[in-house]
This record gives structure tokens, sequence and C-alpha cells, in this order.
């Protein structure tokens, strides 16, 4: 940090670099679809962090009454299902029931049972999922038979519950949260090993580059998936080691492409000049050849971001995802292709919070190419 | 032993079969569970096999559209006093699909060849009740006890009286083989052009991954009663797509059903979903060697918690049964009054509630949580069902981590780390008997032994009921083990299974059994 | 020409060799054995088992064995389909996956390709959008989820075509997985087909062909194609030695009996030969195809010469 105000900052002779990452951020200003994007991205980012909090489900929260249930904007439990609820509640109790009235919001129920009843059998009530404060009201001076009330839980479930009976909403926002998170750690990791290996190899040149490039060829032919399993015995699914895993194996690209172009910017007469006066390989690497990468890298990022989150679902599609109780978003749609008709709302509502994020990202993947492309003016 | 109810039945079909469509080739396009890992009836283990292999050959003894077991190349058979010899007459006509008759010697060839080490058979095991057969299969030499007294009587000598030996010979490591066309060819003789049957079909054509093409069998004993020209079997490792091909008409039956389609598919196709009891048990195993579990409280304690019905009707649809016991229902040579856990008709608050006491004894609880694992092989409704448990057993202070594997990684573990506290498996029965259950859970049989359950008596009473000829008194027994079994609960079993089919309605003559066993030759097309 | 082709595929040799050796050993870490199922062997039986595949020899001498037969041609016995040997398995799959991969190949071409030209041509306009937002949406939906919704209202309601199998490569089984195959790839050929016919059109050597008033179709595909193809073929090499190889999710759903599904089950069964095979045959595949793609460079752009 320097006390100099951010002005004098701004007042400092243009640097060409700078210009050109000015110019960059105008035009992509003026792409509306990019725009666009990243406002979704945003909006996404903030349901991802801060959903799960908020939602009124925890997203791991199991309930056993309302097993896929279909996505509405309807409160459950439906009036129709209540009564017959309360009586199996009852049975499961060993009460008889004798009347069973539904008063709005509350349920007033007399059974009544061979032996005396304990007055602790309204936890029967309370520990389904649709009724909660149950009290007992009125009982007889033989205690053979109870009148007790219970309120009828009113749940919301936006877009329905899965097969285990959990809010499919809040697990969306979590998989949101677990599925960018995967791309962002997959990618960074991938970013680092890519540029740093593909600029040396492109700036070395010669045999060290045909080597380390023949290295590359070699891994991308190896067999991706037992990289998977292994990583899933030794790590035991944890999603992170996993990801920073295969990161290292999604480098494999963006090495090439930062070796493109570190070969023809090695060419180029700044990178000469830098030689000529003595500067060190590192420090040629490090001040002009990866700044100068950057623009292909950033645009390759956001696609790799996708293609990561794809990869995630086609593994989940295997079994091989994201460990329970956690989810993500290719989880939740390999689930839902299952049941394609018989529940639909399954597959629909994550695939729209995959379709949404994809697409912002390609969309931003394409300004960013078009607003950094130096021949577009 | 005769049928002749049952083929007037199938001759009757077979006419109006017959009638109906006079020239055309009537072809069968069957839904299999996958692809046959071999046709080699010695080298096999699947059901996929075990379907196709049950068309293709025909056995001493086989199975009729109910399952029961009744004559196949075998007419008749004796047994001796103490049952440890059988002598079985064969049939004058059965004959090969080259025209040479099938004799006794050709089961005694094809015996001897699944106990040779050297074709590496994965079900020598089954057969191990013939004499000498388990010290062949290990390489000790030996002779087996099975001799051809003449082309037409076969006699097999046991080890020790085996009431299920029967329903044993059912299965396919028992059908016989063409010795000449084996020597001729070798391991090629399973291949088209090459395989030499004794069955109602022949072998056609098989593509890995598209389909077995079978043809009807012109030199099979009942040749005239076989409804079908071809069948053709498809696998389907993804049921849903045998779902739609159904649908769309173009198999009449599925194999399997996905857990999940099945709400919908009863829905709109009714009564063309079939749901069968099956002999298998899905548990978890629970390891009992290893601290806390060695505690019978805490194993007790986890399986009362578990909801089995909630499991049964939601997780799984109904398509499977809550299990109080480790014995399926329906199975031969057992008790009428089947042991069973005993808070089996406890209502579940109760169990809960006496989980949680049980808990606390063992020195857990909400304060003091008792750290588990639940390790399952990816696949089907595993992850459902390990999710509902675990929400089970949180009010238990259980707190549950998972440990998902593909299936080779989670079974080698299972066989020989060993490093489970608490992990899934599933048991479907080879044949009929309690025996087939209980031998699970045997000391020295560490390869399925997943609760690590080491019982010296436990042992004793299955040592004592293979050694006992009365089937009651054995069955007695046996009931004792398994109650003590059920009183350590060192596997926990949580559901028995059912067979799901898909069955169109054109087809006849497939009726649900509890071996899920429909052979081509006993059903026709009506339209 | 020939000499560098000739070259490259001899220095393809020891990287074979490297993938072999790297895949060989990487699948023996991993837990579990070929005969490790949900039915547990008797331990008598698995001694044999794993005598009959030499797997109870020490595994540098399983290794060289492996090479050994390599060096005849034999990729060995699948450990999990035993009446077939490697060989078999794969030539009777490989037509298969590469006539569903190279049809859909095709596909991806000449309809992405027109997509893309269609969009540069109209950048920036509504049917810019709508070319580019239907390419995307071919990435962003799974395949897995495309495949049975074309088999469910194609094969089930419309009952247009089959919903699924092979039956003996039937032109109408074709249509729902090669479309299911191809969609994505169109998506990828569209936008960079549209990226760099915008740069081509804009170039001195095509703005010389309008100024001349050539026709524009004619423009775009003798001159700006050309140069716009580049980027393309530089994604189709890698894509193109993938779909041919086959796709486990399309054969799985429709199921076909192509190589596709070898690698991912045969990996999950620990069938170690099977894999192996299928490994070399994707290894083949990719460095075939990143040689065509710089022969293909060499031809399209003559600024690159190799000697």
């Amino acid at each position: 940090m320097t006390d100099m105000p951010p002005l004098s900052a701004a007042a400092l002779p243009d640097s060409s670099s700078r210009s050109l990452w000015a110019t960059a951020l105008l035009r992509l200003r003026r792409n509306r679809a990019a725009m666009g994007s990243i406002v979704v991205l945003i909006l996404l980012s903030l349901a991802g962090i801060f959903g799960p909090m908020l939602s009124p489900h925890d997203y791991a929260r199991v309930y056993p009454a309302f097993v896929k249930v279909p996505a509405s904007v309807e409160a459950y439990p439906r009036a129709a299902d209540i009564l017959p609820a309360a009586e199996q509640v009852l049975t499961r109790a060993r009460l008889t029931p004798d009347t069973i009235r539904l008063d709005g919001t509350v349920l007033t129920v007399t059974a009544s049972a061979s032996r005396p009843i304990d007055p602790r059998v309204t936890r029967y009530l309370d520990r389904s999922d649709l009724f909660s404060n149950a009290r007992v009201t009125a009982t007889a001076p033989d205690d053979l038979s109870v009148t007790m009330q219970a309120d009828v839980a009113r749940y919301y479930f936006f877009a329905g519950t899965d097969a285990n009976g959990r809010d499919l909403l809040a697990r969306i926002l979590i998989s949101i949260r677990i599925s960018l998170m995967i791309g962002a750690l997959a990618t960074t990791v991938a970013l680092i090993v890519g540029v740093a290996y593909g600029a040396t190899a492109g700036y070395l040149g010669g045999r060290i580059d045909s080597l380390m490039m023949r290295l590359v060829d070699i891994l991308y032919s190896l067999p991706f998936i037992f990289f998977v399993i292994l990583l899933v015995v030794f790590f035991g699914r944890n999603i992170v080691l996993m990801f920073i895993a295969v990161g290292m194996v999604e480098w494999l690209d963006m090495a090439r492409i930062v070796r493109g172009q570190t070969i023809s910017l090695r060419r180029r007469e700044f990178v000469q000049a830098a030689d000529a006066l003595g500067v060190g390989a590192g420090g040629i690497l490090r001040r002009h050849i990866i700044p100068n990468t950057l623009g292909p890298v950033i645009v390759y990022m956001t696609l790799l971001i996708p293609k990561v989150i794809l990869l995630e679902s086609f593994l989940s599609f295997l079994g091989l995802g994201v460990q329970e109780p956690l989810s993500s978003l290719g989880v939740l749609i390999s689930e839902g292709a299952k049941d394609m008709r018989g529940a639909p709302y399954m597959l629909l509502y994550p695939s729209i919070a995959l379709t949404l994020l994809l697409f912002a990202l390609n969309f931003l993947g394409d300004g960013l190419r078009d607003a950094l492309d130096p021949k577009d003016r | 032993m005769s049928h002749p109810i049952l083929s007037t039945t199938l001759l009757a079909t077979t006419l109006l079969c017959a009638s109906l469509i006079p020239a055309t080739a009537v072809t069968y396009v069957r839904g299999n569970d996958g692809d046959p890992e071999t046709l080699d009836q010695h080298k096999t283990s699947t059901i996929a096999e075990s379907n196709i292999l049950r068309d293709l050959y025909e056995g001493l003894v086989i199975y009729n559209t109910a399952a029961e077991v009744i004559p196949g190349v075998a007419t008749a058979w004796e047994t001796n006093a103490d049952g440890t010899v059988y002598t079985f007459t064969l049939r004058d006509d059965a004959k090969w699909s080259n025209g040479d008759p099938v004799t006794a010697s050709d089961f005694v060839y094809s015996l001897n060849r699944i106990m040779d080490p050297a074709t590496g058979a994965k079900y020598a095991n089954i057969l191990y009740p013939i004499r000498g057969a388990e010290a062949l299969n290990k390489g000790e030499g030996g002779t087996l006890g099975v001799t051809a007294i003449d082309d037409h009587t076969l006699e097999i000598t046991l080890e020790r009286p085996t009431p299920y030996f029967l329903e044993l010979l059912t299965h396919q490591t028992g059908l016989p083989m063409h010795p000449a066309s084996v020597d001729e060819f070798g391991t090629d003789f399973v291949q088209p052009g090459n395989m030499v049957t004794n069955g109602a079909f022949t072998l056609s054509s098989f593509t890995p991954n598209d389909k077995v093409v079978l043809q009807k069998n012109p030199m099979f004993h009942s040749a005239d009663t076989v409804a079908f020209d071809t069948v053709e079997y498809v696998p389907f490792e993804d049921r849903a797509n045998c779902a739609r091909r159904f649908e769309a008409g173009e198999v009449l039956s599925c194999s399997d059903i996905a857990a999940e389609q099945i709400k919908d598919l009863r829905n709109r196709l009714g009564d063309q979903v079939r749901v069968a009891p099956y002999l298998g048990v899905y548990y978890y195993g629970v390891n009992s060697a290893h601290e806390p579990f060695d505690d019978p409280r805490i194993r007790q304690a986890l399986s009362m918690a578990i909801d089995r019905e909630f499991i049964a009707d939601e997780i799984w649809s109904g398509t499977m049964l809550p299990a109080y016991s480790w014995v399926p229902p329906g199975i031969g040579n057992y008790v009428d009054e089947r042991p069973q856990l005993d808070y089996a008709t406890l209502p579940m608050l109760d169990r809960e509630d006496a989980a949680i006491a049980l808990l606390a004894e063992a020195g857990y609880g909400p304060d003091a949580p008792l750290p588990v694992e639940i390790s399952y092989n990816n696949g089907e409704n595993h992850k459902n069902t390990a999710t509902a448990i675990a929400s089970m057993w949180e009010p238990l202070g259980v707190d549950v981590s998972f440990n998902v594997r593909d299936a080779s990684a989670h079974y080698a573990m299972l066989r020989d780390e060993k490093a489970h506290d608490v992990a899934r498996a599933g048991w479907i029965g080879d044949y009929s008997d309690p025996q087939n259950f209980l031998f699970l859970n045997r000391a020295d049989n560490p390869g399925f032994n997943y609760g690590n359950y080491s019982n010296p008596d436990y042992d004793a009473l299955l040592d004592t009921a293979a050694e006992t000829v009365d089937l009651d008194a054995r069955a007695v027994i046996l009931a004792e083990a398994e109650t003590m079994f059920l009183r350590d609960v060192p596997q926990i079993p949580i559901l028995f299974y059912s067979s799901m089919s898909l069955v169109s309605p054109r087809l006849t003559g497939w009726d649900d059994n509890i071996q899920n066993v429909h052979p081509s030759r006993f059903l026709s097309i009506t339209d | 020409m020939f000499r560098y082709v000739l070259r490259r595929l001899l220095g393809a040799i020891p990287t074979l060799f490297l993938i072999v050796t790297g895949a060989f050993f990487l699948i023996r870490v991993a837990p579990g054995g070929p005969f490790d199922r949900e039915r547990t062997l008797e331990p008598t039986v698995m001694a044999n088992l794993n005598r009959v595949f030499h797997l109870d020899e020490p595994l540098w001498q399983q290794y060289f064995y492996y090479l050994g037969n390599l060096a005849r041609g034999d990729l060995g016995p699948s450990f999990v389909y035993r009446d077939f040997s490697v060989g078999q398995l794969l030539a009777s799959g490989l037509p298969v996956s590469m006539t569903l991969g190279g049809l859909a190949l095709l596909l991806a071409l000449v309809v992405g390709g027109i997509l893309g030209c269609i969009a540069a041509l109209r950048q920036n306009t509504g049917i810019d959008y709508a070319v580019i937002a239907t390419a995307t949406f071919g990435i962003t939906v799974p395949n897995f989820v495309v495949a049975p919704l074309l088999a469910l209202v194609f094969g089930v309601w419309l009952s247009w075509l089959p919903a699924g199998g092979w039956n003996d490569g039937n032109p109408a089984n074709l249509v729902l997985p090669v479309i299911a195959l191809a969609l994505p790839q169109i998506a990828v050929v569209a936008r960079l087909i549209r990226g760099s016919m915008i740069e081509a059109l804009r170039s001195d050597h095509v703005r010389t062909a309008r100024a001349y008033g050539l026709p524009t179709w004619m423009i775009v595909i003798i001159h700006a194609l050309r140069a716009a193809c580049l980027p393309a073929v530089s994604y189709i090499g890698p894509a193109a030695a993938g779909l041919l190889t086959g796709s486990i999710i399309i054969e799985q759903i429709f199921g076909l009996p192509g190589i596709g599904r070898y690698f991912v089950t045969g990996a999950l069964n620990r069938d170690y030969t099977l894999v192996m095979g299928t490994v070399i045959i994707i290894a083949i595949f990719v460095v075939l195809f990143n040689l065509l793609v710089d022969v293909l460079y060499a031809l399209l752009d003559p600024r690159v010469r190799y000697d």
C-alpha cells in the first residue's frame, strides 16, 4: 500500500497494456449479452453463497411424509391428505380414532384405546412432519379416551422434493454453490499448472519444448476414468481434492494454448530487447510473456468452467460424483433423468439452473474474446 | 413324476399359436439384465447367463414356470436310504442339436470339467456336495462321485445328505455338455456354429452389447411344443432403456425395472409391471470385530431405529419388503414360524426410544455422538437408502458419514481389509434352502462374512444341521442358528428383494415365481 | 511431406509404449480385481481363476507377459467377457462406434458450419443471437438428458424411429444416437466457424473479392471458408478421436454395441486387458488425428510448412 491517492495512479502516463484492458472493458460494457451474463453469474453466485442459509428448508433435511412431491406454489400437506395421515399416526400410536376434525390449520382428534392412554401420546403427532405443537385438551376420567389438538404444518416446496423427501430448491441452491466451487477450483489449478508449463515449454523451445509437449500428448491419451477411480479411493470422495486433481488433468489444453502464444511472443521485439538487456528467463516469462497471454487464457478459463461442471455431471452419471449429503447440479440432473416421466420437475429445475449458469459463462467467454481481440476494432 | 396338465396346456397353446400364425417365423425379443460374460456353463455366474443357458441346455432336472423342480433329461430318480446316492434314469429321446444322443457319460464329462481347476469355474463350489468335488477343484486329485452305470443311468454320490441337491442341479453349472465338440474346439466350443446344445434352442449369434440370438432346436425332444423360432436376448444395463423399448413395442419383456421408475410405470402400464417375491436379502454388515461395534447393544440400536417400512415403500416404491429376519420368506426346507427380530411388531416410536436407551447404555448419545461410516457401492438406490438410514440414526446421536466406492473396490474391501464400520451388501439365494443364507455368517467364510461374525456356537449349529438327515429336525436347528444370529445382529437385515419385470400382455406362460425363472420354451405369443 | 508423416508416425511408437506402460500400472493400482463382484467367490475358486489369468504372478512378470503378447498383436483374453478375446471385442465394436462417430462428425461439420456462416454473415442481428443461443443450448444440456428425451419423444410417443438398439446398423436406428452425439459438437463448430468467419470476412483478400462484386455465397465458400476452417480443424482433431472411439452415455442409453462403454465398464469391472485394449485404440486415434490436423493445417494454410 502506498500513501499516494488513487487519483495519481490514473494520472500516470498510459502504459500500452493498460489501455488494451481499458478498451476491452469499454467494449465489454457495450456487449449486452456479456453484461447480462455477468449479472446472471453474480445472481447465481449470490444464490449459491447465501441461498442455502436463507432457504426455509435445510438441504439435508428429510421429510419422510413428502417423498417426491411435485413442485407447487401451494402449501403441503394438501387438505385431502391430512385426515388420512392423522388416522395413520393414531393407528401407529395404537389408538382408535373416534373423530378427526380439521378447522383451518388446527387438527382436533378424539381417540380411544383399550388400555389407559399415556399423556405422552402427543409425541406421535409431533413426530410426524405434518403436525406440530400437539396438546391434550381433554382426557376421559378412565384415561381410555383422549382429545388432542395439533397445528397442521405448512411447507412450501416450490421445486418439489427428491426421492428422499428433501426440498429440491434447497438442494439446487447448495448444488449451485458446489458446482461453481468445483468449476472455479479446477479451473484455477488448470490455469496455474497450464500457464506455467505452457509458457516454459514455449519459451525454452527446441528439444525441451518437444519433450514437454510429448508428455502432454501422453497424458492426453491416458485413461481418465482410472484416474478418477483412484482419486475416489485415495481421497475418499473429498470433492476439493478431487477437483484439484481434475484441474491437474484439464491443464493440458491450457498448456497448449499458452505455448502457442509464447512461441509467437518470443519472436516479438520487446521480448528480444529484454533478452538482449540480460533479463533472465524467469523474469521475461513473468514480466513479458505471461501477462501478454492473459487474453486468450481468460477466454479459455470462462469456457473451461462449464467444461468442468459438465465433466462433474458425467461423473455423477457414472455414480462417481459429489458425496452425500452435498449435491451438485450434475448429481441432481442425473437423478432427475432417471424418472423424467414420473417426476419431470426433478429434471427440469436443476437443468434450468445448469443451463442458466453455462449460458452465462459461455456468453461471457464470447464477450471477453470479442473485447480482447486486438484485430477487432 | 410327470406333469400331464402342464404339457397339455403347453400343447394347446402351441397348437393355438401354430394355427394362428401359420407360416411367419415367431421371434421373441427378450430383455436381459446384461450381457452374458460367457456362455460356457462352467464359467458362468450371473442371472443373465442363467436365463440364456436355461434355453440352450436341459439339465437332469429343470424348473417349470412355477419354479418347481420337474424332470428334464432325467425322467425319474431315486435315492438310497440316507440320501447320499442319487440314481437318475435318463430319457431315451434326449438328443444333442447335432443328432447325437445325450448319455449319462456326457454328464460325467461335464461335472468333471467344472471341477478341473484349469477351467476356472466361478461357481464350482455350488456342486461341492458331490463326493470328491472340493478336493478335485482344489487340485488335490481324487475321483468325482459321478458314474455312468450305462448310457441311460447316472449315479451321483454325495459327501453327505443334501436335501437341496435337486435344486442345485437346476443351476446352470449342472448342465451337460457335448464332449466331442468341447474336445474339438476347446474354449471356442461356445462360438456360434461350434456350440452343440441339448435344450429347446441353439445358439445362432452372440454380439456383445447387442444381442444373443437363439434358434429353435429341431432335435429337441419336445420341439413341437416350443412356440418360438427365434429368441433374441437383448442386454439392458440401462433399465430405463428397456422400459422405453418395451413401451415402443420393440421388446416383449424386461428382466428388471429401475426402482425410480416403478411408480410411474405402474400408473401407466398397470399389471404389465410384475413384482414378485425373490429369494434375496438386502443388508448392512456391521463390523462386529471392531470397536465400538463389538457391542451388541450398539448393533441392536442401529437395527431397531431403521424404519424398514419407509425404506421399502418410499425409497424402493414398494418393490422390496421390510426384512426382520435373515432368511427370506417362501424358502424351502424351513420352519413355518420363521425367527424374527423381537421388535418386528413394535411401533416405530417405541423402537426409537428403545434404541436411544440402548445406545445411551453403551455410552453414546447426542452429547457423545457415535461416528458411523456407511460404505456402499454406487448404483441403484443404494445412495437413497443410505441417506434415509442416516436420517433415521440421527436422533440416536449417530454421526453418519458416507464412503462410496465402485463395486469392485467395495467388495474387495469387504473381503480383504474389512475396514468398514457399516457396509451395504445383498445376497440372492442360489437355491431354496436356509443354509444358503445362514452360511454367509460363518467365521470360516471371510468372503461373505461382512459382519465379521465369529460365534463358534453358531458355526456348530450349522455343522450339526449339515449332518442331520431328517428335514424337520434340520429346520429346527437352522432356525435356532438364525435366532442366535438375530440376537447378535452382526449384519442388519433391511429388505427382502423382489424380482421386477415388464411383461407384455401378448406373452403367455410368464408366471411370477420366487426364483424368477421363465424358460422361453414354456412361453408363447398370442395376438 | 511424406517424410514428415513417416517421422511423426515413428515418433508415436515410444509415445504409445509409454501410454501402455503408464496405463498398465495405473489400472493395477486401483483397488479390487476383475473377479470382485457383488457375488464374492470362494477362495478356492478365486485361486483357480487367478492362476488361469496369471494374476498370481508378480506384476512385472505380468507386464512383460502382456508386452510380449502385444508385440505379437495379441491383446489378450478379456477377464470378464470370457468367450472373447479383447481383439475380437474391439473388432466387433469399433466399426459401430466409427459409423456413429463418423456420421455425427459429418453432421456436426455440415450443420455447425452452415449455422456458423449464417451467424457470421448476419453478425449482431437477431439471427446471429438465435443461432448462438441454440448452439450454446446444445453444449449446456448434458448428453444423458438429451438422449433419453429424444428416445422418449421420437421412439415412444411419436413412434417415428426405434427407441433403441443397433439392428445391424439399420439407418432408422442410427438417426437418434447420431443426433444426440452431434448436438454438442454442432454447437462448438458453429461458434468456432462464426468467430473465425467474422475475422476472415474482414481480411484483405475477401474485401478485394467483394470489391470485384462477386456474389456473397461465392465469397463465403471460396475465399472465407477456407481460412475460417482452421480453428475448427484444430478443434475437430481431438474431438474426432473422441467421437470415433464411442461414447458410453449414448451407447448405454440407446443400447448400441460400440466400444465406448468398454472403457468405462472395463474400468469399473477391472477388466484389465479390455481397458488396455481400449486405451491403445484411443491413443492411436489421438495420435493419428493430431497428425491429420497438422497435415490439414499445412494444406489449408500456405504459411505453414513442414520439412
